[in-house]
């Protein structure tokens, strides 16, 4: 497996080399080198930022394409609940799940019952108070790489089962291998997503050794064929089979309310998600039982890859699910195995300047010296994106002094000064 | 070996920056690689005590010591000083004024906590003159 496959990758073409990725990346993963962004494979989360604030549109996401679906004999599709915001004038999911039939799906599983099955299942392991608190929230795979490369202490904290996304593929296989008699690899399963971070999770995912989803579509890429497949329906099959609280997930607040618990908090927007880290890190936040956390403001509808404002798509949803019921989706028995996660989050440090701590101390020394020349105004003409970035690359070997502007202009002037007195004196020679 | 030194100005005035140090410090341990429990009981116990230097003392100075085995803590400020020690040492024994404890803080907890998250604690305070609040956390690296 690629240990470090991403989903976020840079269009070479149409990078120019400015520099509001490298400053809006929430791990420091971007630097801009030879006039290109590029991206530190093992610090990126694939959250999807630099996506969402470049102008250039240099940034982009690696997802499947709807021809992928030959490659099975029966294949299922797996939409986000978010995908029903997208809609204008929705008064039934149904259009929706029967218009992912007309593109070509043999059957739609919706993300959002499995997300009920996910929020009773974390209300059992709630109630036996066996899980370290506050519990923090697993459904955003860019929160969960989040924690992984920067909160060792927060890790025994991740919930420990799999997403709703996860969830439902293994459900949907499992039923479909039996309706249908085939084998579980002539199945294909598509999420229909909202954003890159997914898409990573899939190929590379963190609790379980393999996914069961076979692929990852772009919300933004079936949206035109799905909405004018919709235009032209003339029958509505009864597929949805989700409540109140499997729609909510789409947005922030969802799952954590689903928890019938009022002590927990839901923070969205990757800055927030990092102050509210940063403060339980430090034992700051007591008296919570669960905390959600989502890397896009508004939750999974702010994903990079969907169409519709997050805040239009959120109201859309509430206005949708307003008559349903609560839920409609139950655990008959124990836990499954399969909503479990196999291993559970493991630190990674990947930002440690040395594994040699005596070594790292005798850097960290260099980096604050270096950091003494440059001006601290983090202007990012360097590519790194701040100072402080700077002087580590410096002492790391991967950059020079002079990359910063204000130290260039200052070896240029001593170089003219020097130029100027050699000059000088060959004047008085003559 | 010898080990990383640094200060830290705690200033008395902007109740909104207190624990800028500590996090600094919390940014530095992890940087280089310490072992994630004694990352966490420094940061912990100095924001403790930084709170503490914002709420009676009106600021003062921190300074830090990273060794590869022990990080020290010295919190010094020009403030009253504490009359009672021992009592300050009890749980839930507070002086902080109302706004402060509506706020969240002031519950008394400051203090111990910082005797609970550190291996060694001295306090050294004259009231009147201030207080200088020495930490010790020691590391146990996990190889």
């Amino acid at each position: 497996m690629d240990l470090f496959f991403h989903s976020v990758v840079l269009d070479r073409e149409k990078c120019v080399g400015c520099t509001n990725c490298i400053k809006r990346c929430p791990t420091e993963a971007i630097r801009v080198r030879d006039g290109k962004a590029q991206i530190i494979s093992e610090r990126c989360i694939d959250c999807g930022e630099c996506i969402r604030v470049c102008p250039h549109h240099a940034k982009k996401t690696k997802f499947d394409h709807l021809e992928r679906l030959k490659e099975f004999s029966y294949t299922i599709a797996l939409p986000a609940p978010t995908l029903y915001g997208q809609f204008n004038n929705l008064d039934d999911i149904d259009f929706v799940l029967t218009g992912l039939k007309q593109m070509g799906f043999d059957e739609v599983f919706e993300v959002s019952r499995a997300a009920e099955l996910v929020s009773e299942a974390t209300r059992r392991l709630m109630a036996d108070d066996s899980l370290p608190r506050p519990v923090i929230s697993s459904a955003c795979p860019a929160v969960v790489r989040l924690i992984r490369v920067r909160f060792p202490d927060l890790c025994p904290h991740v919930l420990p089962l799999r997403s709703p996304m996860e969830t439902a593929a293994g459900f949907a296989k499992t039923e479909a291998a039996k309706k249908t008699g085939l084998p579980p690899e002539k199945i294909g399963c598509f999420f229909i997503t909202p954003c890159p971070a997914k898409v990573t999770d899939i190929k590379q995912p963190i609790g379980i050794e393999k996914s069961m989803v076979d692929g990852a579509i772009a919300i933004s890429e079936i949206f035109p064929t799905l909405s004018s497949k919709m235009d032209k329906l003339e029958q509505i099959e009864p597929i949805s089979e989700s409540g109140i609280i499997g729609v909510s997930w789409a947005s922030s607040g969802g799952e954590a309310s689903a928890l019938l618990n009022d002590k927990y908090l839901a923070a969205d927007g990757i800055e927030n998600v990092i102050h509210v880290l940063e403060e339980l890190e430090d034992e700051r936040i007591r008296e919570l039982d669960f905390i959600e956390l989502n890397a896009c403001s508004g939750g999974c509808v702010g994903g990079v890859l969907c169409v519709e404002n997050a805040y239009v798509a959120k109201a859309r949803l509430q206005r949708l699910r307003k008559y349903l019921p609560v839920s409609k989706n139950h655990l008959r028995e124990e836990i499954p195995t399969v909503m479990n996660w196999q291993e559970s989050l493991k630190f990674s440090p990947v930002l440690t300047l040395s594994e040699d701590l005596s070594e790292a101390m005798q850097m960290m020394m260099e980096i604050d010296d270096i950091g003494e020349k440059f001006p601290g105004l983090d202007c990012g003409a360097c590519g790194a994106p701040s100072c402080k970035a700077l002087a580590e690359d410096v002492v790391k070997g991967l950059a020079k002094e002079s990359d910063c502007i204000f130290v260039l202009r200052e070896e240029i002037q001593q170089m003219a000064d020097i130029f100027k007195n050699i000059s000088g004196h060959e004047k008085h020679e003559k | 070996m010898s080990g990383l030194s640094l200060k830290y100005e705690v200033p008395g005035d902007d109740f909104t920056r207190a624990g800028e140090a500590s996090s600094d410090v919390k940014r530095k341990l992890k940087k280089l690689g310490y072992d994630p429990d004694a990352i966490r009981r420094v940061a912990i116990a100095m924001y403790e005590g930084e709170i503490n230097m914002v709420i009676h003392a009106g600021g003062g100075q921190a300074f830090v010591t990273i060794e590869p085995q022990r990080v020290d803590i010295v919190l010094e400020d020009h403030g009253p000083g504490i009359a009672d020690v021992e009592k300050a040492m009890q749980a839930g024994y507070s002086t902080a004024p109302d706004q402060v404890r509506s706020l969240g803080f002031g519950a008394g907890m400051g203090l111990p906590n910082m005797k609970k998250y550190t291996d060694e604690m001295t306090i050294d305070t004259e009231v009147g003159k201030g207080t200088t609040l020495k930490m010790t956390v020691l590391v146990n690296h996990k190889s």
